[in-house]
C-alpha cells in the first residue's frame, strides 16, 4: 500500500510550470468555447451548416458544468485523498437554490396563475408561502443560497465526519448514503420542493427570456468564465503550501498528522470548497437546462462525476475538466444512437479505467510525451 | 374374470363403505323435499363422515350442483362472480374434478330454514373439529350473529373444550352475548370476561357503552359503565404491547435482510479489504436464479425455492468469482479504485439483466407453505415469509459461522485477513483463498438475493434499493465482523420500523444515517472495531 503511494507521490509530483503550461492550453480553449460557439450560435444564419442550434448551446452549456462538478470532486480525490460519493448532492442543492428563484420569477404565468405560490404548491392545496421560500425572489438571495446552502452541509457534515477520521471508503459509503437519503427526502411532496416533478417550466432570469438563445450565450459564457474561475482558484489552492499538505494527507495521513499538520482542519476546508464549487455548477446548470428534480441526488450521478475525473486523469485539474465533457459527450451519443450499449460501456469504462489507465488520458498524453 | 376382479379391487380401494353411504345419502338430495333434505342433513352428518363440512358449508352456499347428464353430485369450487364455467371438486375426495359449465349443472335448492339449520350444523361440526384452529374460526364466525342456537352449541362446546385458546374464545362470545343482558350484575360479569380479549370488536363494543344517546348512557348502570372503562383500558394496553411486538417483529424481519445482505459485505471487506459494489447486482442475480428456477419447473412451486438457494449460491458465487480474478485481484491494496470498478461491474450486470429479462419487474411466487400468516391473537398475527426470512438468516448466518470457524476454508480466510504475508509463509494459496471469500461471500449475496425475491418484485433495480442500507449496516457493525454485522442490521431493522409510524419511511432513514453519523462520532470503527494488522491505514 505504502510503496504504490510513494509512487503517487513521484507520478504526481511535477513542477507547477508543466500544471501552468496545460493550464494555458486549457485556459486557451475555453476562452475559444467563449468566442467560437456564441459566434457560431448568434451571428451565422440558421441556415448555414455551420450554425449552432440552440440544443447544442444548452448541451455544450450542460457539459461545462459537469466540468465544474468534476474539477471540484478532482480537488479532493485527486489532490487530498477523499473520495465523495456525494458530490451530486452539493451539485443539485445549488440547483435547487437557483430553481426557487426561477420558479418564483414565473410568477402569474403558471397553469394556476397564483402571483406568489408555485404551481405544484397550489397543487398540493398550500394556503401561504413555507419559511424556507422567503426571500427566494431575490436574486441576490439565490445566490447567496447556492454558496451557503452546500457550504453549510458540507461543513457540518464534514465536521463530523472528518473529526472522527472517518476516511477512505468508510467516507465513501456515508457520503453516498447522505446523497441517497436527501434524494429520498426531496421526492417527499411535503419538503416543499416540488417532490418528485421538482421545478420546470421556468420562464426567466432576471427578466430575460430563458427560451432565448441570447440568453442562453450569455449563460453559456458565464458558465465558461465560471469553470476558468475555479479553474485558477483550485490551481492556486493545490499550488499554494496547503495544496502541498493536501498531497500529503492523500498519500500518508497519519504522517502528515504526526508532522503537526491539523490534517482534520485542511480537509474540512478543501471539501467546503469544493462543495461551494459544486454548488455553483449546479445553479448555472439549471436555467440551462430547464429542470432540477430529485433525481439529480442519484447515488449513481456522484459516482459518475468520479469517473469523468478518473477518465480525465485523476490529480490534473484540466484533466477532470476534460474527462467531464468527454465522457457526456460519448453518453449524449450513445444513449441517442444506442441506449441498450451506455450501461455497458460505461460499465467498461469503470472497469478499464481503474484497471489500465490509473492516470487517465492526461497520464497517457504524459507518458508518450516523455517517452519521446 | 381377471378384469372383474381387479375393477373390483379398484373400486374397493376408492370407495370405503362409509364413503358408499355417505355417497348415497348425498344422491337422496337431488329430489327431496325441504324436510327431507332437512332429514338428510341430519343423517349425513351422522355418518361422520370428513368431507361432511365441506360439502354442507357447499350445499349452503348453494355450490352443491348434481350434472345433467349422470345425476352424479358435485362441488363447485366458487360461484363468485358467475363464472361460465366452474371449477369442480368431488364430494368424497374433495379432489379437483375438472371444469363444467353451469348449464350442464343444476343447483340443490336451499330456503332460509335449512340454512339456518345448515349453519348450526356446521358449526357444531366445526367445533367438533380435532384442529382447534377450524374450532377457532368456527367461534369467530359464529360471534358475528349471535342467535339462540349458536349460543346453546357454544355452551355445550365450552363444557367440553380443551383448548385454552378456544375456551377464551368461546367466553369472550358468550360474555359479549351477556352484554344485552337485562340483569346488571350478568353484564358486569361479562365485562371481566371480557377483560382478557385483545379484539378490536370487543373493544368497540365496550366503548359503546360509555357512548350516549340523547344525554343518556347506552348503559345504565354506573357500576358497569365504569368496570367497561377499565376493561377498555386493559385491553388497550395490550393490544399496544402486541403491537409493539408486531412492531418488532417487522423490525427483525427487516434487520434480516439487512443481515443477510451485510454477512456477505463483512466477508468480503473483512478479508480483501475489498468494498464490492456489485454486492446488490449479485444479489440481484440470485433473486433472478429464483425466478428462473421457478420458471423452469412450474408445477413445483413449494419446492422450487428450496432448489433456487443452493442454485442461487452457485451462480452469484461463480460470478464472484469471475469478478475477483478478472478485475479485483489486480486491484488490492487499491480500495478505492476497487469501489469504482466494482461499481463499473455493476453497471453492466443491470444492463445484461435488462437485456435478458427486459426492464419489467419480475414476480416470484411465494409457496403455499410461506404464504399466509400465523395469528397468535386478535391484535398480533406474524406473516409466514418474514418469519421464515428471520429463522433463514440466522441458519445462514450460523452456517457462515461454522464455515469460517470450524473447516480448512474458514482457517485458511481467518489466516490471510489477520497477515497475509505471515500466511503466504506458511503455505497458505492466498490468491486461492481471495477468490474463494470472494465466491463465498458472492454466494451469500445471492442467497440473500432469494430472500429478497419473496418480498418483493425481481427487477433490474432490485440490487439499489438495499445496498445502501446495508452498507451502513457494515459501518455501524464495524467492517468486517460478522457479529457486528448481525447486531447492527438487526438494530438498524428495529430502529427502521419503530420509527416508521412518528416520522414516515423516508425520514426514518434519514434520521438512522444522522444517527449512524454522531455513533460513529464515539465509535468510528463500528461497533465491533477489527484489530490486528489489517485495521491500519498507512
Amino acid at each position: 500500500m505504502l510503496l504504490l503511494q510513494r509512487s503517487w507521490i513521484t507520478a504526481s509530483g511535477k513542477s507547477p510550470s508543466e500544471e501552468a503550461r496545460r493550464g494555458a492550453w486549457f485556459l486557451g480553449a475555453l476562452a475559444f468555447v467563449a468566442i467560437v460557439v456564441p459566434i457560431l450560435n448568434q451571428a451565422v444564419p440558421p441556415t448555414s451548416p455551420f450554425h449552432l442550434s440552440s440544443f447544442a448551446l444548452t448541451l455544450i452549456g450542460k457539459y461545462m458544468c459537469y466540468a465544474m462538478l468534476a474539477m471540484a470532486v478532482d480537488l479532493i480525490w485527486g489532490y487530498c485523498g477523499i473520495l465523495s460519493l456525494g458530490h451530486a448532492a452539493f451539485f443539485s442543492l445549488g440547483g435547487y437554490a437557483m430553481g426557487m428563484y426561477l420558479m418564483r420569477q414565473i410568477g402569474t404565468r403558471g397553469v394556476y396563475g397564483d402571483p406568489v405560490l408555485p404551481d405544484f404548491m397550489v397543487f398540493l392545496n398550500w394556503k401561504s408561502l413555507p419559511w424556507f421560500w422567503y426571500g427566494s425572489n431575490h436574486f441576490a438571495f439565490a445566490v447567496a443560497m447556492m454558496f451557503i446552502v452546500p457550504a453549510l452541509l458540507a461543513g457540518v457534515f464534514g465536521w463530523f465526519a472528518f473529526r472522527s477520521r472517518v476516511t477512505g471508503v468508510y467516507f465513501s459509503i456515508i457520503t453516498q448514503a447522505l446523497s441517497y437519503a436527501l434524494m429520498l427526502a426531496f421526492f417527499r411532496n411535503d419538503m416543499g420542493f416540488g417532490g418528485n416533478n421538482g421545478f420546470t417550466d421556468f420562464k426567466e432570469i432576471l427578466g430575460f427570456d430563458l427560451h432565448s438563445d441570447r440568453t442562453k450565450v450569455v449563460l453559456l459564457v458565464i458558465t465558461v468564465a465560471a469553470l476558468a474561475a475555479s479553474y485558477l482558484v483550485c490551481r492556486a489552492i493545490v499550488e499554494s503550501r496547503a495544496g502541498r499538505v493536501l498531497r500529503a494527507i492523500r498519500d500518508a495521513e497519519s504522517r502528515t498528522r504526526f508532522l503537526g499538520y491539523p490534517v482534520e482542519s485542511f480537509k474540512l476546508w478543501v471539501f467546503v470548497f469544493s462543495a461551494i464549487v459544486a454548488g455553483i455548477a449546479g445553479a448555472l446548470f439549471v436555467p440551462q437546462v430547464g429542470v432540477i428534480n430529485p433525481g439529480e441526488f442519484a447515488p449513481i450521478n456522484s459516482i459518475e462525476v468520479v469517473i469523468w475525473v478518473a477518465v480525465g486523469g485523476r490529480g490534473t485539474l484540466f484533466g477532470a475538466a476534460l474527462g467531464a465533457v468527454l465522457v457526456n459527450y460519448a453518453k449524449t451519443y450513445l444513449t441517442g444512437a444506442f441506449p441498450e450499449v451506455w450501461l455497458y460501456a460505461l460499465g467498461a469504462l469503470f472497469v478499464l479505467v481503474t484497471l489500465f489507465l490509473p492516470r487517465g488520458i492526461v497520464g497517457l498524453i504524459q507518458a508518450r510525451e516523455k517517452s519521446k | 374374470m381377471l378384469l372383474l376382479v381387479l375393477w373390483g379391487v379398484r373400486s374397493a380401494h376408492a370407495q370405503s363403505p362409509s364413503d358408499a353411504t355417505f355417497l348415497s345419502t348425498l344422491g337422496e338430495l337431488r329430489e327431496a323435499s325441504f324436510p327431507d333434505k332437512e332429514a338428510i342433513i341430519d343423517r349425513l352428518s351422522q355418518t361422520g363422515h370428513p368431507s361432511v363440512r365441506v360439502v354442507l358449508t357447499a350445499f349452503m352456499e348453494d355450490r352443491l350442483f348434481f350434472r345433467n347428464d349422470n345425476q352424479s353430485l358435485i362441488v363447485a369450487k366458487s360461484i363468485d362472480g358467475s363464472p361460465p364455467q366452474l371449477e369442480l371438486i368431488d364430494p368424497v375426495s374433495l379432489k379437483p374434478a375438472g371444469t363444467a359449465p353451469v348449464e350442464s349443472l343444476t343447483v340443490i335448492n336451499t330456503n332460509n330454514h335449512l340454512r339456518s339449520v345448515l349453519k348450526t350444523t356446521i358449526a357444531h361440526f366445526a367445533l367438533a373439529s380435532p384442529d382447534a384452529s377450524v374450532r377457532l374460526d368456527a367461534v369467530h364466525d359464529m360471534m358475528q350473529s349471535p342467535d339462540e342456537a349458536a349460543i346453546a352449541v357454544l355452551k355445550e362446546r365450552s363444557a367440553v373444550e380443551t383448548s385454552s385458546k378456544v375456551k377464551k374464545e368461546i367466553a369472550v362470545a358468550l360474555a359479549l352475548v351477556d352484554l344485552n343482558d337485562s340483569d346488571a350484575q350478568v353484564r358486569l360479569n361479562a365485562i371481566q370476561t371480557l377483560t382478557i380479549s385483545t379484539s378490536q370488536d370487543v373493544r368497540n363494543k365496550l366503548a359503546g357503552l360509555l357512548e350516549q344517546t340523547d344525554g343518556k348512557f347506552n348503559e345504565s348502570d354506573e357500576r358497569v359503565r365504569n368496570a367497561a372503562a377499565s376493561a377498555m383500558a386493559t385491553i388497550d394496553r395490550w393490544r399496544r404491547f402486541y403491537s409493539g411486538i408486531e412492531t418488532l417483529f417487522f423490525g427483525l424481519s427487516l434487520g434480516s435482510v439487512l443481515v443477510l445482505i451485510a454477512i456477505g459485505l463483512a466477508i468480503t471487506f473483512g478479508v480483501m479489504g475489498v468494498i464490492n459494489m456489485a454486492h446488490g447486482e449479485l444479489m440481484m442475480l440470485g433473486a433472478y436464479t429464483t425466478y428462473v428456477v421457478q420458471t423452469i419447473m412450474p408445477g413445483h412451486i413449494a419446492i422450487s425455492i428450496l432448489v433456487a438457494i443452493p442454485a442461487a449460491f452457485i451462480v452469484s458465487a461463480l460470478t464472484g468469482i469471475v469478478i475477483e480474478r478478472t478485475i479485483i485481484r489486480f486491484l488490492y491494496g487499491r480500495p478505492l479504485e476497487t469501489l469504482l470498478a466494482t461499481f463499473g461491474v455493476s453497471l453492466i450486470l443491470q444492463q445484461l439483466v435488462r437485456s435478458i429479462f427486459s426492464a419489467l419487474n419480475k414476480s416470484v411466487i411465494t409457496p403455499e407453505w410461506m404464504s399466509g400468516s400465523m395469528q397468535i391473537n386478535d391484535a398480533l398475527s406474524i406473516t409466514y415469509n418474514r418469519l421464515y426470512i428471520v429463522i433463514f438468516t440466522l441458519l445462514v448466518f450460523g452456517t457462515i459461522m461454522t464455515v469460517l470457524k470450524r473447516t480448512r476454508l474458514g482457517l485458511d480466510i481467518r489466516a490471510v485477513s489477520q497477515n497475509r504475508a505471515m500466511a503466504r509463509a506458511m503455505g497458505i494459496r492466498s490468491e486461492w483463498v481471495d477468490a474463494m471469500t470472494f465466491g463465498l461471500g458472492s454466494g451469500i449475496a445471492g442467497v440473500a438475493g432469494v430472500a429478497l425475491s419473496q418480498l418483493t418484485n425481481v427487477g433490474p433495480n432490485l440490487g439499489q434499493s438495499y445496498i445502501i442500507d446495508s452498507f451502513m449496516v457494515v459501518v455501524f457493525g464495524g467492517v468486517g465482523n460478522l457479529w457486528g454485522a448481525l447486531i447492527g442490521g438487526m438494530s438498524m431493522g428495529i430502529v427502521n420500523k419503530l420509527l416508521e409510524p412518528y416520522s414516515g419511511a423516508v425520514l426514518a432513514k434519514i434520521f438512522i444515517l444522522i444517527g449512524l453519523i454522531l455513533f460513529i462520532q464515539a465509535k468510528p470503527r463500528g461497533l465491533f472495531p477489527q484489530s490486528g494488522r489489517s485495521s491500519g491505514d498507512n
